[in-house]
């Protein structure tokens, strides 16, 4: 059909206008309707409770056995999954799936006497059975993460002595084990579900998991089993942003209830509102740690690693970078650890001892290292704030920004840098310096005789060998350690019964609550 | 256009996807690091990681896996998630409606703003008043959509709070809800592309006014509104289709910006995901259904072209 340039024939001059007045008709039934969607609903009696919590840290897996990271643990741990032993509130060790256990003189035998009503969501109960076959799960080790497995290494045998009774029997006494039963390590599957934990956790915590939507959301849903105190939340979302900043703004206009971890801290100011926020300030376990690599021979000399330890004015860093917002730590140790001390004075800010420690060390002409860190909140702002101040001392410092899977590969597997920022989020992690394999290559006999010694010793003996350990670790400035991670935890109003410390992987919604 | 061009369009199609498969395949394993080591993280042993890596597949040759993946691709599976552990087309499925959505929408408020704003701008351009529209434009093109969007956020959802500032509802849940939560990032995206189309729609009228036609086509009695929407429309439409083509493919890769200011998860989100993740297999099923959308795209546009100029179309049947 061709149209042919021969037949004019003069339109209407209505024409045109009508259609202006259709399209201006079309826009405007299209604000009408919008505008008639805009009312807010008003909850209504009867309808489910629903909790929602942003996060940050999405899981990269289900099951808290066979995948490492802490966005697992965040959403299973207590939530979902429970453990013989919890951690509470203070750092504390406290019975959870065990009413009590009790331990033998020489520290080999733990004997956990189960509480009897306590049921997996399949309505089936926690029995002693439960817990050897959860316990013999990660003994074999198949498809279990090394993380998982080296937990459980001081075990020899676990035995049921009766339904609501097991004893486990250690290699050698060990006071980190009974911790880390508190923790991922520790979980006491529904033998019911093994084959399927990666699609379908199966737990007895007062939450039963619901629906993973990557990228979007995990679903929890009240388990009706659950053998305690009952929550009132008929559900829970954590919803996942990439962007911290879409997660302020969600929770400002009210589509979030819960902010799990603020990580833009400069962003408080914006929940200032004590009628329509709370806002919950402790500490948690995430020892922010700019790591040297021990294998650089620069950097083996201690006197270059206390110049840098003196060179950078970590209060000035922490203002700068995370809002003011950390605590200075000056060791591995978490302030909810029973052997921490302040150790942050260790080596105070002080450009001339550091221009002179260089200058013993021989290099008076200065010394240039790469920093290279992962693109993490964190660690890209503290880089560039390290770099200028060690400028001043005369370390040249070459900034390297790495995305987290390139700087896995890179620098945490091939051991390709100089120094490097992580945040270790790990509860009682101090250990992993006594591992002269693990990234930094610190090797230090010294250093893990006392973590052995303290690991296997009484109560109190691993307090103060662990206080020493702590010291020994801070004056070899085997690390700099720049701050401990803040916990931030907003919430709307309405919400109560969250924890003020996050002294465990788990954002523990036990006792959570809204009087909406 | 015969069965003969189509025909050969097709088998074009074909051999550039197959193509693409090979470069993004090469690409995407080029990227340093693996998903064995995002999910192991900061407590694994160089050996865990390796006992992973078999167990997930990674040490087969690539062109082992290569052969596997576009075989797979080819009778519809597009593989499983290395982190999910589901399979990628359940997983693309959903995020590809979102972006769907969001793109044909802003695009569809994109032209209707634009074509007036345009006409307008042309046929008053020796006016103040289309000085003005062109300013409009010229000002909504200069503006970052995801500037526009933080600023619709702040004021249309923390300060006014008449809309969502962010997340996703299907509309199978609650069609007003699922409208709502589309409003800002259609808008904030459809911006700068109707201020794109808007230039684009203005130069192509101007040239319709200067056309000899049009002015013996006024001189006949018709007015310029009417000249225009009688007789311009068909030679606008060309080149507006032209730039429809190219920015709706630019916009479903592009609306990955807008996706994250209003966490929708579209595919670009999850693109970003999988990519960070090093999850390959969802990396490669995006990618090459994100080419396999251009070429469709601009395929489809090549077809409507026979449709809006018979010129094209004597070419291909006088032969």
């Amino acid at each position: 059909m061709l149209s042919t340039m021969g037949e004019f024939r003069p339109m209407e001059a209505r024409r045109p206008r009508r259609l202006v007045a259709a399209w201006l008709c079309l826009m405007a039934a299209g604000a009408v309707a919008l505008t008639a969607c805009t009312r807010p609903e008003a909850p209504s009696q009867g309808e489910p409770v629903i909790l929602n919590i942003g996060a940050t840290g999405e899981p990269v897996g289900l099951d808290p056995s066979t995948v490492n990271g802490a966005g697992t643990p965040f959403v299973l741990l207590y939530n979902v999954y429970e453990t013989l032993v919890r951690i509470d509130g203070e750092g504390a060790i406290r019975p959870l799936l065990a009413r009590d256990y009790s331990v033998s003189d020489d520290n080999k035998v733990y004997t956990f006497n189960l509480d009897g009503l306590a049921k997996f969501a399949s309505n089936t109960p926690v029995d002693a059975e439960a817990v050897v076959t959860s316990f013999d799960r990660i003994l074999k080790g198949d498809g279990i993460t090394d993380q998982v497995t080296s937990k459980m290494a001081p075990v020899d045998s676990v035995k049921a002595l009766d339904s609501d009774t097991v004893e486990v029997t250690l290699k050698q006494p060990s006071n980190q084990w009974l911790f880390d039963m508190a923790g991922p390590a520790g979980i006491i599957y529904d033998p019911a579900g093994l084959d399927t934990l990666d699609t379908k956790p199966a737990g007895s915590g007062p939450f039963a998991f619901a629906e993973w939507e990557t990228g979007q959301f995990v679903k929890l849903v009240r388990n009706d089993h659950y053998w305690g105190t009952g929550t009132r939340v008929d559900e829970v979302f954590f919803r996942y942003y990439a962007d911290p900043n879409a997660m302020n703004t969600a929770m400002l206009s009210g589509q979030l209830d819960i902010i799990s971890n603020l990580t833009v801290p400069q962003a408080l100011d914006q929940f200032g509102d004590p009628d329509k926020y709370t806002v919950i300030e402790g500490t948690t376990d995430g020892e922010v740690v700019l790591g040297f690599n021990h294998d650089n021979p620069q950097l083996a000399d201690l006197k270059v690693r206390q110049a840098i330890n003196y060179g950078i004015d970590r209060q000035a860093l922490v203002d700068s970078v995370w809002g003011g917002k950390g605590m200075l730590i000056g060791s591995m140790v978490a302030p909810t650890d029973p052997w921490f001390e302040d150790l942050s004075k260790t080596y105070t800010f002080d450009q001339e001892k550091a221009r002179a420690l260089l200058k013993e060390a021989g290099f008076e002409s200065g010394l240039t290292l790469r920093l290279r860190v992962p693109t993490l909140p964190y660690a890209p702002p503290a880089a560039r704030f390290i770099a200028a101040q060690l400028k001043e001392i005369g370390v040249t410092v070459q900034v390297e920004e790495l995305e987290f899977a390139r700087w896995l590969s890179e620098v945490y597997t091939a051991g390709d840098y100089d120094m490097t920022i992580v945040a270790h989020v790990e509860p009682r992690d101090i250990g992993n310096f006594a591992n002269p394999d693990y990234y930094w290559h610190y090797d230090n006999p010294a250093f893990a005789d006392l973590i052995k010694k303290a690991d296997e010793g009484s109560a109190q003996e691993q307090v103060t060998l662990m206080k020493e350990a702590a010291k020994m670790l801070a004056d070899d400035a085997a690390a700099d350690w720049l701050f401990l991670l803040p916990n931030l935890v907003i919430t709307t109003k309405e919400v109560s019964g969250l924890e003020q410390n996050a002294t465990s992987l788990s954002f523990d919604l036990t006792s959570v609550a809204t009087n909406r | 256009m015969t069965l003969r061009t189509v025909g050969l369009r097709l088998a074009g199609l074909v051999v550039s996807l197959l193509v693409a498969s090979l470069l993004i395949f090469l690409a995407t394993n080029a990227l340093p690091g693996d998903v064995a080591q995002v999910i192991l993280g900061t407590n694994a042993s160089p050996g865990e990681v390796e006992a992973l890596r078999q167990r997930l597949g990674l040490d087969r040759p690539l062109s082992v896996r290569y052969v596997e993946w576009v075989t797979g691709v080819v009778r519809g599976d597009f593989g499983t998630s290395m982190i999910t552990g589901r399979d990628v087309v359940s997983q693309i499925a959903p995020r590809l409606e979102v972006s769907l959505w969001l793109v044909g929408l802003a695009m569809v408020l994109a032209i209707l703003i634009s074509l007036p704003l345009g006409a307008f701008a042309a046929v008053r351009r020796r006016h103040a008043s289309g000085f003005v529209a062109s300013a409009i434009a010229q000002i909504g093109l200069s503006i970052p959509a995801f500037w526009a969007g933080i600023w619709l956020v702040v004021i249309f959802a923390v300060t006014l709070r008449w809309l969502p500032a962010g997340n996703y509802v299907s509309y199978w849940d609650s069609l007003g809800q699922w409208a709502l939560h589309l409003v800002l990032p259609v808008t904030a995206l459809a911006v700068v592309q109707a201020s794109i189309l808007a230039r684009y729609v203005r130069s192509a009228i101007i040239d319709v006014l200067g056309e000899d036609w049009f002015r013996t086509a006024r001189s006949v009695g018709w007015s310029t509104w009417g000249a225009l929407l009688r007789h311009g429309s068909r030679n606008v439409a060309i080149s507006l289709l032209t730039v429809i083509g190219l920015q709706l493919s630019t916009l479903l890769v592009g609306a990955i910006i807008i996706e994250q200011v209003f966490a929708l998860p579209g595919l670009g989100s999850r693109l970003l995901l999988a990519v960070g993740q090093r999850d390959l297999v969802v990396v490669q099923g995006i990618v090459l259904l994100l080419v396999w959308a251009v070429l469709v795209i601009n395929f489809v546009v090549d077809v409507i072209y026979q449709f809006v100029d018979p010129r094209l179309r004597r070419v291909g049947t006088n032969r």
